[in-house]
């Protein structure tokens, strides 16, 4: 057998059909536990909070919350509330979708270090009202919740964080 | 550290955007020239290992069991292994502890990849390696986390993108004397500059293509190697490391998991300053920042340095340190084990002196292929020797 090997086809023949190929689409349908950490966490936003936890050994006060600390390996019971301010640490502006299609508006996906977190404890979510041009590493933003009533203990209960 | 351990024989498919071929037919090509260019016959080998991405892809469940026959493991201890991005260098580790071991004489590594298979865009099968209940409802995609490690990076140490772009001019001309490469092109920093968008500072011309393909090797132990060639290459190293799947927890700016995943092949081969005692390199370049990222976590430069060797021209074919010679992914190609594996394949080459038209200028004695996956997290790491 000789290196360097495979028949290459094109869009075009793909689209034509020139070739010929089989098609299935798949209907996966999940529903996922929140868990015990996330759980809290959910349940903080839905109050318009942000939840996060300290270590009782290493002291770190991290987000997202987990019941555990990765580094002492030891349970974490000790929840809590952090601020709903921060500093972004870093973003991008995205101008396509997850299919690779142009967006009407570009989206600003940023980590957001949260105040009251150790340094460095970011989640990811996005940035609005502001021009993209004006979007700075180190930018302190805030977040803007939904409504109280139209809050069901999901992470989009955060709208965005803008800068303030 | 066991038994020594040497790949004897090497061979791939071309890497391209949409194979006719399905995934087990590309296993076959690849496992089959490895075979042939060896001498070896499938009787020969002991045990099979397979490196292939997420099931996702290929809208088929257990893809390892689906692609055993096309890998040449009908009949043999057999083991499909997968850390994402890094399973390339991986499947290359889990075959050096089968011979290290003295479990097995003889293995046969094969990594496949056929992301053409996913509608209307692969890039879709990705988007559930982000967490289900924190950052999916963001309706994020995958270039998200790529554009805010670059950004990062490129803040923390003010590298600027025309510095960054040179990467994606070097690979994709390097690639144009690879005979399985997909995208090599003679470009410009300002074709890179210039091309489209996608998720700020990440634009087109940064990015590596989707593709199939697939490589494999033969490997084998210091009794045996001479049977099957005259330049047996030695996997002197391995290394790989985890880092926390809390990846806005991490330090986006330096790639800590690189560095020690290398530390620990390094510390197996006896470098101990790999910038002096490493001739070539090919790490990882699914995006051009990727490679000078990873030279820094290789420890083969200082933090925020690698721009600079790029710049001086010292990673050039004919540079005192070459770095992705073979066009890298950016310019064969990225069928994502594949891809890993045809890193090892390049060093492998270079270092028999076998690289044609790729050959680097100096004498190389010894190289590192690494590779990088799962969320922005696993470093895998091998040291070859001639």
């Amino acid at each position: 057998m000789k290196n360097f090997f495979a028949t290459p086809l094109s869009e075009e023949d793909f689209k034509k059909r020139n070739f010929c190929f089989e098609t299935w689409i798949g209907n996966c349908f999940y529903a996922w536990d929140c868990g015990v950490a996330i759980g809290k966490y959910l349940e903080g936003l839905k109050n318009g909070k942000i939840i996060g936890v300290k270590c009782p050994k290493c002291e770190r006060i991290m987000v997202p919350p987990r019941i555990f600390c990765e580094w002492c390996f030891v349970l974490i019971e000790d929840f809590v509330e952090l601020k709903d301010t921060g500093r972004i640490n870093t973003f991008s502006i995205s101008y396509i979708s997850w299919d690779v299609k142009k967006l009407e508006k570009p989206q600003i996906p940023a980590v957001i270090e949260i105040d009251g977190a150790s340094p460095g404890y970011g989640i990811l979510h996005l940035i609005s009202e502001v021009d993209p041009k004006e979007v700075k590493i180190g930018m302190r933003v805030k977040a803007v919740w939904k409504e109280e009533k139209e809050r069901e203990g999901k992470i989009t209960d955060i709208k965005y964080f803008k800068p303030y | 550290m066991g038994r020594r351990v040497a790949i004897v024989g090497a061979g791939m498919t071309k890497f391209v955007r949409r194979a006719k071929e399905t995934g087990k037919e590309l296993a076959f090509y690849a496992a089959k020239a490895a075979l042939d260019s060896c001498g070896a016959k499938l009787k020969d080998i002991d045990a099979v290992v397979l490196g292939s991405a997420p099931d996702t892809f290929d809208g088929v469940h257990m893809k390892g069991e689906y692609l055993s026959c096309g890998a040449g493991a009908f009949g043999k201890p057999y083991l499909r292994c997968f850390v994402g991005g890094g399973t390339g260098v991986f499947a290359v580790a889990v075959g050096w502890y089968y011979i290290a071991s003295g479990i097995f004489d003889t293995c046969l590594v094969v990594c496949e990849e056929k992301m053409s298979s996913y509608q209307p865009h692969p890039q879709g099968a990705f988007l559930t390696i982000f967490d289900h209940t924190t950052e999916r409802p963001l309706g994020p995609n995958l270039l998200w986390i790529f554009a805010l490690e670059m950004q990062r990076y490129m803040q923390t140490y003010g590298i600027k993108k025309e510095e960054i772009a040179l990467v994606a001019v070097k690979n994709k001309k390097n690639a144009l004397d690879h005979p399985a490469a997909q995208l090599a092109a003679e470009i410009t920093v300002e074709d890179v500059l210039n091309s489209e968008v996608l998720c700020y500072p990440v634009q087109r011309l940064d990015v590596s293509p989707v593709s199939d393909g697939a490589c494999a090797i033969v490997m084998t132990n210091e009794y045996l190697a001479r049977r099957f060639t005259d330049k047996p290459v030695w996997v002197s190293g391995v290394g790989w490391c985890l880092d926390t799947a809390y990846w806005t927890n991490r330090d986006l700016a330096y790639p800590r998991y690189v560095e020690e995943a290398a530390r620990m092949a390094y510390k197996m081969a006896g470098i101990r300053d790999p910038r002096r005692e490493i001739d070539v390199a090919e790490p990882y370049d699914p995006f051009d920042y990727k490679e000078l990222h990873h030279l820094e976590g290789l420890m083969l430069c200082g933090r925020g340095e690698a721009p600079q060797l790029l710049v001086d021209g010292k990673t050039q074919r004919d540079g005192e340190l070459p770095v992705c010679p073979s066009g890298g992914l950016l310019g064969v190609g990225n069928p994502i084990a594949a891809a890993g594996l045809m890193k090892v394949i390049e060093i492998f080459w270079q270092l028999r002196g076998e690289a044609g038209k790729r050959q680097i200028a100096k004498k190389a004695k010894r190289g590192v292929a690494q590779a990088w996956g799962d969320l922005m997290q696993v470093g895998t790491v091998v040291v070859l020797e001639i």
